[in-house]
Order: structure tokens, then sequence, then C-alpha cells
């Protein structure tokens, strides 16, 4: 059962606050609603969510939700969530960072976290590039993509943040664009639900900044038409050197087609457990080491 | 090193040990008179003063202190020490647990100290309590990682952007150094400001008597609670129900919503980028809640000062130098004094003012090219004349060279 759009918004949202900054056509009001159905359906108390994110556009999303939130600084906003999940394990804590704010300027937070698998939701709103800055090339930014910054194009490659997580060890990975809103509710459900780190990817329009289309209904057209589902038998199945882990990080997209879909849902000890674990062995031996 | 093959952190005592006993700082520290080093006792300080997260990254000459940590802090019921990827996420980490009412600490040197200082400005912003130890060692860039130097002064007062108020103190030995890590996270808790402790590599490294308290004996200024009722509280409400500049903290996870921002915001903790008067209201009260308690906050040792015609000024090693210089002096019938800064920031403006009237001279002796000496200068307002001596490169001043300095005149 899904609830109504207005009984989400009156029960989460900070009303006063509305409306938001971004601009007509932008994908992260999306996103906002994903995450408010998705805490809806599982029934998670408010008082017990708290919502940590960076600097950019997508950063400023935690504002707008009636529970605790800490905007941080840029690229950070996953070492601010490790302190606060470590000192916590009860909490609910949901990152939500830009490609720009993950992937450049916080890319080693995002693998270190996943390194010590801190059990925690991180939802990158990448929209291919810097959106609060005017639009300037960012990681993921296609190769070949003329910005405010590549003016004659952009001669990088770009990063596959999903297949970054999967090859990095995350636990739980999933990609989808903001046309695929079940899926993504659905991913995001499952990502809270996981002990460990959940890293999920949304492409994301940005009419106004990115530009790689005019509007939101253009970018979801092509969202739409342009993207194929990843899973095991399709990597089975076509040229399988091409997800070849290390490989596959380096890859944005199949043949002109955004790769989207589940990714990785397999599990592992979370660091919380394992250091619960690591305290009571210590204690042991200190007294053991008293006696 | 040695190596735990067994995988996915399989410790092998499964069962027993849910009945492993609880340990306290004080079955851990054992109040007694010991030997320790600066850094040690940094480390029994935070332990004592209920310091239950540190966060940090390897850095010569503080690089002990997140080894204490990391020693201790598992066997504490609430404890949690983690090496982190570098002192940006350190610091990070540390204004993040802050939320959840834990007193919360990182220790670091130069290098590190400069990474972070971001968000040594996002603590000041958000009015987050944590203590930041700066163990110095001589700079610029990597510079001489094993020497002492006193070269952060100033930067530990100025080193993030913006106008803001921190609060530094910096001890001149061992004890001190525990005494003063305990008065750093009370100062922090009560200001809700970063504290920043400053050591460097001689104190750290030299190890010397320290009586370790029992912590029953240790007095803890903890935050204030929340008392406002959900419906009336505002993250940054000041004034409402008690007199003071510093707003009421709350805690993630409890029924008080509140948003954190690095931006301009308002006392709902709304951001208000563009509204010059919230702005000015916000960062003036950053000034004023630890200006108008500049009595409570600032603390020195002096000695000698009533007949002084000269009076020293210095702080942190080469204070103990300058002490044993001005004590010989006056053996010697020289009319010197002593002030030696233990709140470095903010300045003890009118100590310097009221001594300066009666006398002729300061000396001010620092590990750096002059960075009190300027402070001194300024509050001494022409009443007297300003002198320093600066040395660095990682020697600390002798006894004889401050005592040659005194004779000079
Ligand atoms: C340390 C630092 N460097 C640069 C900036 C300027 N800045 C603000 S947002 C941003 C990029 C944000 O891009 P992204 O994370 O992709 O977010 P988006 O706006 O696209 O959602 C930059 C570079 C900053 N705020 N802080
Ligand atoms: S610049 Fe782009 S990302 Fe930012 S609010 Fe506008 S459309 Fe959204
Ligand atoms: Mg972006």
């Amino acid at each position: 059962m899904t609830s109504t759009i207005e009984y989400l918004r009156n029960n989460y949202l900070r009303n006063d606050l509305l409306p938001s900054i971004f601009c007509p056509g932008c994908g992260n009001g999306q996103i906002i609603n994903y995450v408010l159905h998705a805490i809806d359906e599982l029934k998670i108390p408010k008082n017990n969510i708290v919502l940590v994110s960076g600097i950019g556009c997508s950063s400023r999303i935690p504002a707008y939700f009636d529970t605790d939130g800490i905007h941080t600084t840029h690229g950070r906003a996953i070492a601010f969530a490790t302190g606060i999940k470590t000192t916590n394990p009860k909490l609910d804590v949901i990152v939500f960072t830009g490609d720009g704010d993950l992937a450049a300027i916080g890319l080693n937070h995002f693998l270190q976290a996943i390194r010590r698998n801190i059990d925690i939701t991180v939802i990158c709103i990448n929209n291919e590039n810097f959106g609060m800055t005017g639009g300037q090339a960012s990681p993921t930014t296609p190769m070949g993509s003329f910005t405010a910054t590549t003016p004659y194009q952009s001669i990088e490659h770009s990063f596959n943040l999903a297949f970054l997580a999967k090859t990095a060890g995350a636990p739980y990975v999933a990609r989808w664009t903001t046309a695929h809103s079940r899926e993504a509710i659905n991913s995001i459900k499952k990502g809270l639900k996981k002990k460990g780190f959940s890293f999920i990817e949304m492409l994301s329009p940005c009419p106004v900044s990115g530009k790689r289309f005019k509007s939101s209904h253009e970018y979801i057209n092509y969202y739409l038409n342009n993207s194929i589902k990843y899973s095991d038998k399709f990597r089975d199945e076509t040229s399988s050197h091409l997800f070849s882990s290390l490989e596959e990080c380096f890859i944005t997209d199949h043949e002109g087609k955004i790769i989207i879909g589940e990714i990785v849902d397999i599990d592992k000890p979370d660091f919380h457990v394992l250091y619960k674990k690591l305290k009571e062995a210590a204690k042991n031996e200190f007294w053991k080491s008293r006696q | 090193m040695r190596v735990n093959l067994s995988r996915n952190g399989d410790f092998s005592i499964r069962g027993e040990w849910l009945k492993v006993k609880k340990i306290t700082v004080d079955d851990i520290l054992i109040p007694k008179l010991t030997f320790a080093t600066g850094n040690e006792a940094i480390v029994y300080g935070a332990l004592l003063a209920n310091c239950r997260f540190f966060a940090g990254y390897p850095i010569t000459p503080a690089t002990e202190i997140l080894e204490g940590m990391a020693k201790y802090l598992p066997l504490l019921d609430d404890g949690i020490c983690l090496q982190m990827e570098d002192e940006l996420s350190s610091i990070a980490a540390v204004i993040g647990a802050s939320w959840n009412n834990f007193r919360t600490m990182t220790a670091t040197s130069g290098p590190g100290f400069s990474l972070m200082q971001e968000n040594i400005g996002y603590a000041c912003m958000t009015e987050t309590p944590c203590v930041i130890v700066n163990v110095q060692r001589s700079g610029p860039s990597t510079g001489q990682p094993t020497l002492p130097a006193q070269g952060d002064v100033m930067q530990s007062r100025w080193g993030t952007h913006g106008d803001h108020y921190v609060i530094v103190l910096y001890p001149n030995d061992v004890q001190e150094s525990l005494s003063l890590t305990i008065r750093a996270f009370n100062l922090a808790d009560k200001y809700r400001v970063p504290v920043i402790l400053l050591s460097d590599a001689t104190i750290a490294h030299t190890r010397e008597k320290l009586i370790i308290p029992n912590q029953k004996e240790v007095e803890i200024i903890p935050r204030v609670p929340v008392t406002i009722d959900v419906s009336k509280y505002h993250p940054f409400r000041t004034g409402f129900v008690r007199p003071t500049k510093v707003p009421e903290m709350d805690r993630f996870g409890d029924e008080y919503h509140t948003y954190l921002t690095g931006l301009t915001h308002n006392w709902k903790a709304y951001p208000t980028p563009n509204d010059q008067e919230v702005h000015e209201k916000l960062v003036k009260r950053f000034y004023e809640k630890i200006r108008d308690n500049r009595d409570d906050i600032i603390t020195y040792e002096e000695k000698y000062t009533k007949d002084a015609e000269i009076i020293v000024v210095s702080y942190g090693i080469p204070s103990r130098s300058a002490l044993v210089a001005v004590e010989n002096a006056r053996q010697k019938g020289h009319k010197v004094g002593y002030l030696r800064l233990i709140t470095i920031w903010p300045f003890p403006h009118k100590k310097i003012y009221n001594l300066s009237l009666d006398i002729k001279k300061f000396l001010v002796v620092e590990m750096n090219l002059g960075q009190i000496f300027h402070k001194v200068n300024e509050y001494s307002r022409g009443n007297c004349e300003v002198e320093g001596f600066f040395k660095i490169g990682g020697k600390i001043p002798t006894p004889q060279e401050i005592f040659k300095m005194i004779k000079k005149r």
C-alpha cells in the first residue's frame, strides 16, 4: 500500500521550509519522494532517523525532513556518518551525497567506509555534474561531454560508482534512475534493512546546470529508453570480459545504455558486530592479565 | 605485527565473552603516583574526563595518543576508537559522534592540524563540543617531525576561515597535560565550542612524575541537557529559559529533531545564507559566549611580578627555561617576574595591560618567530617596552639564553 503524497509531506517534512531551493525539473524532489516512501513503508520511527549530507544541491535534501539531520562539509558526509553510527548503532543513518561530493572530494571516505562495512545507507544523487556550482565536470561526467570546465570536451574516463562500490566490497549495491520509482524505493528499503554498508546510486536530472537534456521530461525518456538491467545472467550471456571486476569500475554504460539494477546483495559482518566482539575479547584479555 | 588468520573477526572466545566483567577507568589506570609522558597523560586525562570516542590518524609526535586510546577505549563499555583514513575524516567523525552525547577527541600535529581546519570551523558554526589536541612540531610543511615548536599558536586561533572563536589551552608539563585535558572537555561542553589543546614534541615525550587521580576526584562539568519543551525548542534558541548565550544541546535519536548546517542559520537552524542580520547576530554570539566568560576561561601562572621591572612572558615548554632564568636572575638581584599563559585564547589581555602599567619591559619567549609577541605588544598599549626572544629549529631556549636577555638591559 502506498501512502498519499499529502500524508507523507505532512507527516515527515518541514513544511515551513518548502518550497525547496531546487530548480524546476530537478531530480532531488523525486529522491525525497522515494526516501519518504521507503521509511514510511518500513515504519521507521522519525526519532530514529539521522540524515547526513555533504555539500551540493543534493546535499540540501536532509533540511526538508522533520528528523535529525546534519549538512556537513564538502565530501565528508560519510566520515561524519561513521562517527554517528559507531557511537549509536541503533540509529538509521542515511547519507545523501552528490557525484561530486562522493566521487571527487570525498571518494576516499566512501571506499574506507565500505572497507570497514559501516552500517549506513548511502544514496548518491548522480546528475553527472557539479550542479550547485553551475555545471562543471565531475568524475561521473561522460567522456566527451562539454561542460563549464571542459569547454573543448572532457577527455577523462568516468566512474561507474555502483561498480566501484561493488569492487570495494559493499554488501548491498543498486543503481537506478529517477524514472525507476518502485525499484528505487525497494532498493532504499533493502539498503535500510541491510546490516552493513548499502549504496544506492540514483541517476538524476539536472536540466539547469548539467543540461544534458533541456527538461526533466527528456531526461526521463532517456532513462526509460536507454537503460539495461544488470543481472548475473546478463553478465554471463554477453561478453563476460566487459564486466570482469576491475574493469567494471570504469564502465559507465554498456554500448550507450545505462546499466541499472541490483548489483550486489550479500551478507558480511558489519563493523558494529565485529567491534562488539572485539571489545569482549579485549576485556577478557584485560582481566586475564590482571589475575 | 602479529597476524590472526581467522577470518571475519572470529575471536574464538565465544560463549564465554558475554559474561566478561565490566571495566572502569580506575581499573585501567589504577590511581597512583607514576612516571608518564605528556601524551600518555593526555590519554589518561581524556579517559578520566569520560571521553569515550576518539578518532585519529597517526602522526609524529602525537601518535601515542591514538595508540593509547586504541588500547583503552575498547575496554570501556561505551568506548570506541577509530583509526580513520586521514585527519579530515578524524575530525568529522569526532563532530558527528559528539551529537550522540559523547565526549569526543582527536589528536594530531601540524600537517594533520592543517587538514582539520575546515571542519574545526564547522564545529564552531554548529557549536559542537569536541577536543582537538595539536602536539606541535616544527613547520611549515613536514618541517622537523620529531622536534618541538610553537609555530601553530596563531593557526590554532585563526586556522579556519571566517570570524569564529575557539578556546586554546597549553600545558607545560606532564601533570598539567592531564589536568588541562580534563578542563578542555569541561570548557567544550560548557561553551559548546571546539577546544584546542596545544602541546609540543618535548612535553609529549618527556617522562616525568604524574599523579593519576581517582575518577571520583575529577571534576566533570557536563553538557547541559535540554530542558525546553519539544514544542518550544529550537536548536539555536538562546536566552529562553536560561540567561546564557550558549544554546541547549539535544542529541541525535531523541524527539528534538535538530538540523545542523554549516550555512548561516537562524535560531531554528534553518539555512538563511543571504540574511545579513541573522549572520551578524549568529557570529557575534559565537564571540560573546566566549568573551563574556573570559574570567572563567582564562588561567595563567604568575610569579614574582609585584616588584618586577621586567616580566618574562612564556607558555608551553620554553616556560620551564624561563622560570629557571627568572629565579636565577632574582637571586642575582634583578627585579624580574614570570607570567606563563595557560589559556592562550581567549588572550589574557587585561592581565597584560595591568602589568604593563608598572613595568619597564615584557620579554616574550617563544619557539616561533613572534606570534604571542604581537599580542603582548598590542595590549601593553605602549606602556612599556616589549622585546622578543624567539628560537626556532627544534631547540628549546635555555635558561642561560633567557638570563642573558634579562641582563642585557
Ligand atoms: C571544500 C569545498 N570545495 C568546493 C566547494 C564548492 N562546491 C559546492 S557544491 C560543489 C559540487 C557539488 O557537486 P555534487 O556533489 O555533484 O552535487 P550537486 O550539486 O550536483 O547535487 C562544489 C565544488 C565547497 N563547498 N567546499
Ligand atoms: S542545479 Fe541541477 S541539481 Fe541543482 S537544483 Fe538545479 S536542477 Fe537540481
Ligand atoms: Mg552532481
